[in-house]
């Protein structure tokens, strides 16, 4: 038993899990083409939700800010890229892939501005006079969430809005009897790519350093001479432009967005950061990978349990690791 | 002098009577139906803030699942009321049903999460609610979906129901008012909404709620002493989860229908949270104001900002913004603001003025 | 030459009062050693120092400026390393990443380093290692290692003794005597006997009060005024 442990310690340990989860699952679904689809499925929601959670675990784990506000970044990233895509609707539909390639990356980049900047107004004006105080600052953060969701919905209205897409990443993938659609494995590897950009920032880079270290004890960190404040603010517009990425990436994925998306995300994203332990990135790219394999997987093999899914993993999760599969080392 | 007696806290406890007297004669003082709707509305609503202070104001933890709760107890008497049909043997099942859920999700919840840190309790009860809340909708046959259950009171509180009548077999007037079961049904709410808050009051002039203070004002000093911190908040959770299901049912009764956007939604929890801050955290009084407040505002504000937004139609942006269907906008402004100026709300504030130093 | 003095210095935690009045005078070079009970206020006042506690009334004045407003970075700039009593190493991060992320640059000065692998060679085996990996021991030589990786003026050090077995304690001596040779050490201790070997002047905190300041080697002389000062039963 002892030796087992051991042997699954060295393979992976917790990041076999979503190893264990998939490998169950082609049991239980017993049609190869069906299990490869909902796992790409999986793996490019679970990319997706890391992109929307990773900047509030990593803002919770470095200045101990759990800002419940999050999700008004994933609303606010979805709108403002859908937007940009309607009003380059002519791009998006031209036949030149240089048009189409142009129109999303100005849809998320302007996503992205938007997250950074909002994210410097959150910081700045909402957050700063409460640091230290959790009380304060889950209230002020609910608060300023239901400020942000009203003002979306001022400006955008109640009513679903339609996202195009582009044309080159319309359509599937025909290998054999399995189809994949290509917006998915689009999102799949800007989230990886995503993910490994912010993997070697953090381990390759002085500023990652500060910021690992950071993580782990802040006030030595100050005591060493660093300006842990300045330092925070850009990793909460980082976390926060993130946020907006992938509420811009869902948009194309859903292709029908409402103001509630945010709120609805927000659930899914809460039990990513609570499964994978708060304040680490990888544990943040595990929890987000098992919740989109489990919701998939589980959707398929008995529909009415989709949503409960999610609370099950949580709880069963925090049952076993009360602190999460990878929490970071404080 | 203490916080207890100084001339503020004598201005806030007067107010509070003076709610409590306008509530325990509302019928005669306010005759129409959306009044009594308000006053009745008010009544839950002081024992739901008074409960969720409990926990926020008295032990220092935020629970997003408050709703929840209201709802199971809400919930609980709906069916049995559609199930069993309308009868006191319903209310009780339906009630202690909800009752009993409540306390079982509580203890889980707690065990499982009170021993972390608030953050991460807060984040865990809002994801516990937000699936209960989708449950509510998906499982329609239990629940009525969407739509939620209407349903029929037990017969003492039926508009019909006659309470006294005088020679010619009408119901009797008493200073105008018809008292009929709508008068029994809102003197029901009224005396057990009292019952409970006054159940509550004493709780935290108790020794409990000495201990209590003691762990939200320092925890590690009140775990060195000896309590034991996370039995001490399991217990409070579970006290404010039961309150808050009572409170439910109750309300259920009154309105005869229950859905997921009068009893569950997220938007009566931010109520909440908006009652208890503009009240007061960490006093019963506040609670008893903020609800009023807040109540009246839902009701008789937003005609206010109707009119505002009419007025403004030809400006631009503006009357998007005084829309009432914006109305959270401007109370989400004001909560932050308040949160950030006045942490102990209206009754805090007051209370600490004329605090002879 | 003075270069550290504290000024009726007056910290609380919240509502509580921990220093009522500390007023010390640290003069440059060797070990100064600041005894006290449990409970005393040693901890609280090099927190008070390096800022990461306010004290008002009060004021820290290092190399004749005042200090006591500055930012904990500031401090720590002003030439200040600060080794707590947890030592603060950042377990997730290697020996290595440890040090470097001390430095003012990014980058080793190699005399520097060469002379922490003469004071500490364990460090220099485990280089590659993550620091929730180390024994205490090594944990602490890291947290005096990161203190001098940059040339610095003072080093507050908390109870570095705590916990540690006798051999490693010695170690640990003959490192502070090398250390303060060129940089002054406030040294906070309740291992009288650790503190009697290195210290050269002195003082004794009770109660958020400086109750005696001298020589060490009248402190150690005078066998009552330890029992007074020190003692548990007193």
């Amino acid at each position: 038993m002892k030796n087992l442990t051991q042997i699954l310690a060295r393979m992976g340990g917790v990041n076999l899990l979503p190893v264990a989860v998939a490998a169950v699952a082609f049991v239980l679904i017993g049609v190869p083409s069906s299990w490869v689809t909902l796992t790409v499925a999986g793996l490019a929601m679970g990319m997706m939700i890391f992109l929307m959670a990773s900047g509030l675990s990593l803002v919770f784990g470095l200045m101990d800010v759990l800002n419940f506000g999050h999700s008004a970044f994933v609303s606010l990233g979805a709108f403002v890229a859908a937007s940009v895509l309607t009003w380059l609707a002519g791009w998006l539909g031209a036949d030149s892939i240089f048009l189409n390639v142009m129109a999303l990356f100005l849809a998320l980049t302007a996503a992205l501005i938007v997250g950074l900047a909002g994210g410097w107004f959150f910081e700045t004006v909402i957050i700063r006079p409460v640091y230290k105080d959790h009380l304060r600052q889950i209230l002020i953060t609910m608060g300023a969430l239901i400020v942000a969701e009203q003002l979306i919905l001022a400006v955008w209205g109640g009513t679903p809005m339609a996202v195009p897409r582009p044309q080159f990443l319309e359509g599937a993938i025909i290998l054999g009897d399995v189809s994949i659609e290509i917006y998915r494995i689009f999102a799949f590897l800007l989230g990886l790519a995503v993910y490994v950009a912010l993997y070697l920032t953090l381990n390759r880079t002085r500023i990652g350093l500060l910021i690992r270290a950071g993580v782990e004890n802040r006030e030595m960190v100050e005591a060493l001479g660093f300006r842990i404040d300045r330092l925070f603010i850009g990793v909460f517009m980082l976390g926060s432009a993130l946020a907006t990425l992938g509420g811009a990436m869902w948009a194309g994925y859903e292709t029908l967005i409402s103001p509630s998306l945010g709120a609805e995300m927000m659930i899914v994203v809460f039990i990513v950061v609570i499964i994978g332990g708060l304040g680490s990135i990888e544990g943040t790219l595990l929890g987000a990978i098992m919740v989109g394999l489990v919701g998939n997987y589980v959707g398929f093999l008995m529909p009415k349990m989709a949503l409960a899914s999610n609370m099950i993993l949580m709880m069963a999760i925090l049952m076993w690791r009360p602190s999460g599969l990878r929490p970071a080392v404080k | 002098m203490t916080e207890q007696n100084s001339t503020g806290a004598l201005i806030v406890k007067i107010t509070v009577l003076t709610i409590g007297a306008a509530l325990l004669f509302a019928p005669f003082l306010f005759q129409d139906v959306r009044s009594l709707e308000v006053a009745a509305r008010i009544c839950v609503f002081v024992v739901l803030v008074a409960s969720y202070d409990l926990l926020i104001g008295y032990t220092g933890i935020v629970s997003f699942a408050h709703t929840m709760f209201f709802g199971f107890g809400a919930y609980g008497a709906a069916i049995a009321l559609k199930q069993m049909g309308p009868g006191w043997d319903a209310v009780m099942v339906g009630g202690l049903a909800g009752m009993l859920v409540s306390l079982v999700v509580a203890v889980a919840i707690g065990l499982l999460s009170l021993r972390v840190k608030a953050i991460f309790f807060a984040m865990i009860t809002l994801a516990v609610a937000s699936v209960v809340l989708v449950l509510a909708s998906q499982l329609s046959d239990f629940t009525g979906g969407e739509d939620g259950i209407t349903y029929r009171a037990p017969q003492l509180f039926k508009t019909a129901t006659k309470l006294a009548v005088d020679e010619d077999g009408k119901v009797l007037r008493l200073f105008g008012v018809k008292l009929n079961g709508k008068l029994a049904a809102y003197y029901f709410v009224f005396a057990t909404s009292l019952a409970l808050f006054v159940l509550m009051f004493r709780l935290v002039g108790s020794p409990l709620g000495t201990v209590l203070k003691a762990i939200r004002e320092n925890e590690a000093r009140a775990e060195a002493i000896g309590y034991r911190v996370v039995s001490y908040r399991t217990f409070v959770f579970c006290i404010a989860a039961l309150a808050a299901s009572l409170a439910g049912t109750i309300y259920a009764i009154w309105l005869k229908y229950t859905g997921p956007d009068t009893m569950l939604s997220f938007s009566i929890m931010i109520d909440i949270l908006l009652m208890v801050v503009i009240g007061g955290m960490g006093t019963m009084w506040g609670a008893v104001i903020g609800a009023v407040l807040m109540v009246l505002a839902q009701y008789y504000l937003r005609d206010l900002m109707g009119a505002a937004a009419e007025a403004t139609s030809n400006l631009p942006i503006l009357p998007e913004l005084l829309n009432p269907d914006r109305w959270l906008l401007w109370l989400g402004i004001i909560f932050i603001l308040l949160v950030y100026f006045f942490p102990r709300g209206i009754a805090g504030t007051i209370m600490q003025k004329g605090i002879a130093k | 030459m003075t270069l550290l003095t504290l000024n009726a210095m007056q910290t609380n935690i919240e509502q509580y009062a921990v220093l009522h009045d500390v007023t010390l005078t640290v003069p440059e070079g060797g070990v100064f050693v600041l005894l006290g009970r449990n409970g005393a206020g040693k901890t609280t006042t090099l927190r008070s120092i390096m800022g990461l506690w306010r004290p008002s009334p009060g004021s820290v004045t290092f190399r004749g400026e005042d200090i006591s407003a500055l930012h904990t970075a500031e401090v720590a700039r002003k030439g200040i390393a600060y080794v707590p009593e947890n030592m603060g190493v950042f377990g997730g991060l290697t020996i290595e990443e440890n040090l470097i992320l001390a430095t003012k640059t990014g980058k080793f000065d190699t005399a520097r380093l060469n002379r922490i692998y003469d004071l500490f060679p364990a460090l220099k085996t485990f280089w590659g290692k993550q620091a929730w990996s180390l024994s205490g021991g090594q944990k602490q030589m890291l947290a005096v290692a990161r203190a001098i990786i940059e040339p610095r003026d003072l080093i507050l050090i908390d109870e570095p003794t705590k916990g540690l077995a006798p051999s490693i304690i010695d170690a640990m001596a003959d490192a502070f005597r090398e250390i303060s040779e060129t940089t002054t050490i406030l040294l906070v201790e309740q291992n009288f006997h650790f503190a009697k070997s290195l210290g050269r002047d002195m003082a004794v905190i009770d109660d958020g009060r400086i109750a005696h300041t001298g020589s060490m080697a009248d402190f150690a002389a005078d066998k009552a005024l330890q029992d007074q000062l020190l003692s548990l039963s007193a």
